[in-house]
């Protein structure tokens, strides 16, 4: 039988894997992807209790619709801002880009 | 063990594999495909939670435009897998060790909240409910968000466009 604690665990360990992603790599590309992780794990979550805890409302799935619309957005905002990161440094490596850096 | 059971394994498996590979590989080509199934991994498990719009959408935004998106932005970058160059920094291991405490913070309030059981059932056509819901009540949300999407779609052309030097 699974349960709401089942999917809540899958969720906790593919929500650690992103953020172990976008902590530790030096591509921004990289990090970018370690975001999408995350931000998965929170749909599953918010599916889940959607089935699980309030099966007469549909506000899970609706979240979770919003969400994956607007991590569309940040993926698109992201990759243009590292495309013209790369134009004007020629790198898309995070600590190389330290123009700004006390 | 049920079918449900079963299937819900296999997906978490997939899933937590491919994901692995995204978060580890040296290889970034790599770490971008094993994006796919890690997300189809995903919408299997919506179809297992009665969420088949959710699962579609996943497939059509994720799996097909923002992996390609990604494939699209190394190959116009790096150009290449970036096996010559180092791909983690000197605090990965601060970043394992924070990554595995919020994994275990997570692991243990999931598993020992009594989660009450809500009432009510899922309508038998999600679709046509999610279609319902999006233009009655969550008609601004619904608004809100085309609008940062627009912004968004500007803002990624201003931003990536050629700079014009005079």
């Amino acid at each position: 039988m699974i349960t709401l604690g089942h999917y809540l665990v899958l969720s906790a360990l593919v929500f650690g894997l992103g953020l172990y992603a976008a902590l530790s790599r030096r591509n921004a590309v990289a990090m970018l992807m370690g975001i999408e992780l995350m931000l998965n794990a929170a749909n599953i979550n918010l599916v889940a209790f959607n089935k699980y805890a309030a099966p007469g409302a549909m506000q899970g799935q609706i979240f979770a619709l919003i969400v994956i619309t607007l991590a569309a957005c940040e993926a698109a905002v992201g990759l243009a801002l590292i495309l013209a990161a790369y134009r004007r440094f020629e790198t898309t490596y995070v600590d190389d880009l330290h123009l700004m850096r006390w | 063990m049920t079918g449900e059971a079963i299937a819900f394994y296999v997906l978490a498996a997939i899933t937590l594999s491919a994901g692995t590979v995204v978060a580890t590989s040296p290889n970034l080509m790599h770490s971008a495909v094993a994006l796919i199934p890690a997300l189809l991994g995903i919408t299997g498990l919506y179809v297992l939670l009665n969420a088949e719009f959710v699962a579609g959408i996943q497939v059509l935004i994720y799996a097909g435009g923002i992996t390609v998106l990604i494939l699209f932005v190394i190959m116009l970058t790096e150009g290449g897998t970036g096996l010559h160059i180092r791909q983690r920094n000197e605090q990965a291991a601060v970043a394992a060790a924070v990554a595995a405490a919020t994994a275990a913070v997570l692991v243990a309030v999931a598993s020992r909240t009594p989660w009450a059981h809500g009432a009510g059932t899922l309508p038998s056509y999600t679709p046509g409910a999610i279609g319902q819901s999006f233009l009655g009540p969550n008609l601004p949300l619904f608004e809100g968000t085309s609008v940062v999407l627009l912004v968004a779609l500007v803002g990624a052309l201003l931003i990536a466009r050629k700079e014009i030097r005079e």
